[in-house]
């Protein structure tokens, strides 16, 4: 029974190492184009903001179909966009700045479009290494506010997508929409919870 | 009924038969006197020419080595076509490029409309190996086919009006996506040089590259090539050249003032107002390879730094 359970979990775990084997092929096919750092970024970039937005889409499906065994999805596509998104800043630091790091500097200090970037990593890596159950029993009532500052990461991961480009403007507006979508949702039960609050307060507990 | 999908042309803008006849044998005549020279015909395969081996022009170096020709074929920003710098060789080869004109105009002594072949005819073809650094941040080494434009603009014989030249590409939107569906900047793209950058002997314009005649998406037939400043300023497709008294508006100049200015000199101390301009990627480089530490005027200070010796290039960026 136990068994059965898992193997979803288990079939997505693996599945989400897809785009990285393919990615790794296309380098082995030199199939990254004219520029492939500069691809291999932004594949990078693209698998750890998806995986940001299926992390968000978690609790409003879990509200919607009211099923209760998604925690664990959100914590595996969670920890997913940490794992891409380290590889894409290694990736600036290594494979595209060979670690040098006085252009580095510059770059960051002069590329408000990083400091976003910059951001969004600093809180995804802080909601990755505090994603084990004994740190969530040891931060408390920390660990959920430390939590929701997946919203904001997910704002800046856009804002930094949106930054940098000069032309076109319609994949980041296409993650936009999603994220815009995702947190009207939360801001809409929020303010539902609320009324309900004031109207019963004996429902509390069941919210 | 009858649904009308294109303004009608006025009728003072239609050509009268008997001249549209006399300036076809005009240019027959033409093309007869440079018969073996025909550019354009070196797309049908007819008449090649051979651009294969010119002369070296002074600013021709051995320093910089090319960048693999594919990579440089494959990567452009053309935004009448595509957004995307991977799709435009695909998409511009429906772009009609036989027969092309050059409009020269505005403060000149010599204006006139001219067959492009006639153009190369009184010019001297050169290949020059010029760094070419784009706004963007990644750079490539191309040894571009051409003249300098200041010996077109000679010919001319610019007035002492003119203080700015004027470059506009063609605009053809039955082959340019994004020029019919009115995408993004205002079509067709224009350019603008002060008349001491335009007659520097480092601007030309070119025709070919790699030893043979421009990829369509590179900018065929004719473009113009500013290697000091960044890429967007080299506009492609060029149909008409006017000399004028004041700047003119440039395309993305008009686009976002705050951020490309008119001059768009390279200049790493300056960085875009969201990127910085300190380093850049050269296509051809690879993993785990430095990026290049961009230099002011992209290496050309020695030739160009005097045509700004006295101005702010934090103001005039």
């Amino acid at each position: 029974m136990i068994l059965r359970s898992k193997t979803p979990l288990l079939f997505t775990l693996v599945s989400c190492l897809i785009p990285l084997l393919w990615l790794f092929a296309d380098i082995a096919l030199n199939n990254l184009g004219s520029n492939p750092i500069q691809a291999l970024h932004i594949r990078l970039g693209d698998w750890s903001l998806r995986f940001l937005c299926l992390t968000l889409a978690i609790t409003p499906i879990q509200m919607v179909t009211k099923w209760r065994g998604m925690a664990s999805y959100r914590q595996l596509f969670g920890l997913y966009a940490f794992l891409y998104g380290t590889l894409h800043l290694l990736t600036y630091l290594v494979v595209d700045n060979n670690l040098e790091w006085s252009l580095i500097g510059t770059d960051i200090l002069e590329s408000p479009y990083i400091w976003f970037g910059v951001l969004a990593y600093v809180i995804v890596f802080l909601l990755g290494v505090t994603t084990s159950k004994w740190s969530k029993k040891r931060l408390g009532k920390t660990w959920k506010k430390l939590h929701r500052f997946v919203y904001v990461a997910s704002v800046a991961a856009i804002i930094h997508y949106f930054w940098q480009l000069k032309g076109n403007l319609a994949e980041p507006l296409l993650y936009l929409i999603i994220i815009f979508f995702l947190l009207s949702f939360r801001v809409l039960t929020w303010v539902m919870n609320r009324q309900k609050k004031l109207n019963k307060p004996q429902n509390l507990r069941l919210m | 009924m009858i649904i009308k999908t294109q303004k009608e042309i006025p009728s003072s803008e239609i050509t009268d038969s008997a001249v549209f006849k006399e300036r076809r044998n005009l240019i027959k005549t033409m093309l007869t006197a440079v018969a073996g020279a025909s550019v354009s015909g070196a797309w049908a395969g007819e008449n090649k020419i051979d651009l294969a081996n010119l002369t070296k022009g002074d600013f021709s170096t051995a320093v910089f080595t090319p960048t693999p020709v594919e990579l440089v074929k494959n990567y452009t920003n053309y935004y009448e076509f595509t957004l995307n710098k991977e799709d435009s060789t695909k998409l511009a080869q429906k772009f009609v490029v036989d027969p092309w004109s050059l409009e020269i105009g505005g403060e000149v002594e010599n204006a006139g409309t001219y067959h492009l072949e006639d153009i190369l005819h009184q010019q001297t073809l050169e290949e020059r190996v010029y760094r070419f650094r784009c706004v963007e941040a990644w750079s490539m080494v191309v040894p571009w086919v051409g003249f300098s434009l200041g010996n077109l603009l000679k010919l001319a014989k610019p007035l002492s009006t003119a203080k700015f030249v004027k470059f506009t590409a063609m605009y053809q939107p039955e082959t340019m996506p994004n020029q019919r569906n009115h995408a993004m900047l205002d079509w067709p793209y224009v350019e603008a040089l002060r008349i001491d950058e335009a007659m520097h002997p480092l601007t030309m314009l070119a025709i070919g590259m790699y030893g043979d005649v421009l990829p369509k998406q590179n900018g065929a037939p004719l473009r113009l090539v500013v290697p000091w400043k960044y890429g967007f300023k080299c506009i492609k497709a060029v149909v008409k050249i006017e000399l004028l008294e004041n700047a003119p508006l440039t395309t993305w100049n008009k686009f976002a003032p705050a951020e490309y200015g008119f001059y768009a000199n390279v200049n790493p101390t300056v960085p875009h107002p969201r990127w910085s301009q300190n380093s850049e990627r050269e296509l051809g480089s690879g993993f785990f390879t430095s990026r290049r530490q961009t230099e002011l005027f992209n290496g050309y200070a020695e030739q160009v730094a005097s045509l700004y010796h006295d101005m702010d290039l934090r103001y005039f960026f």
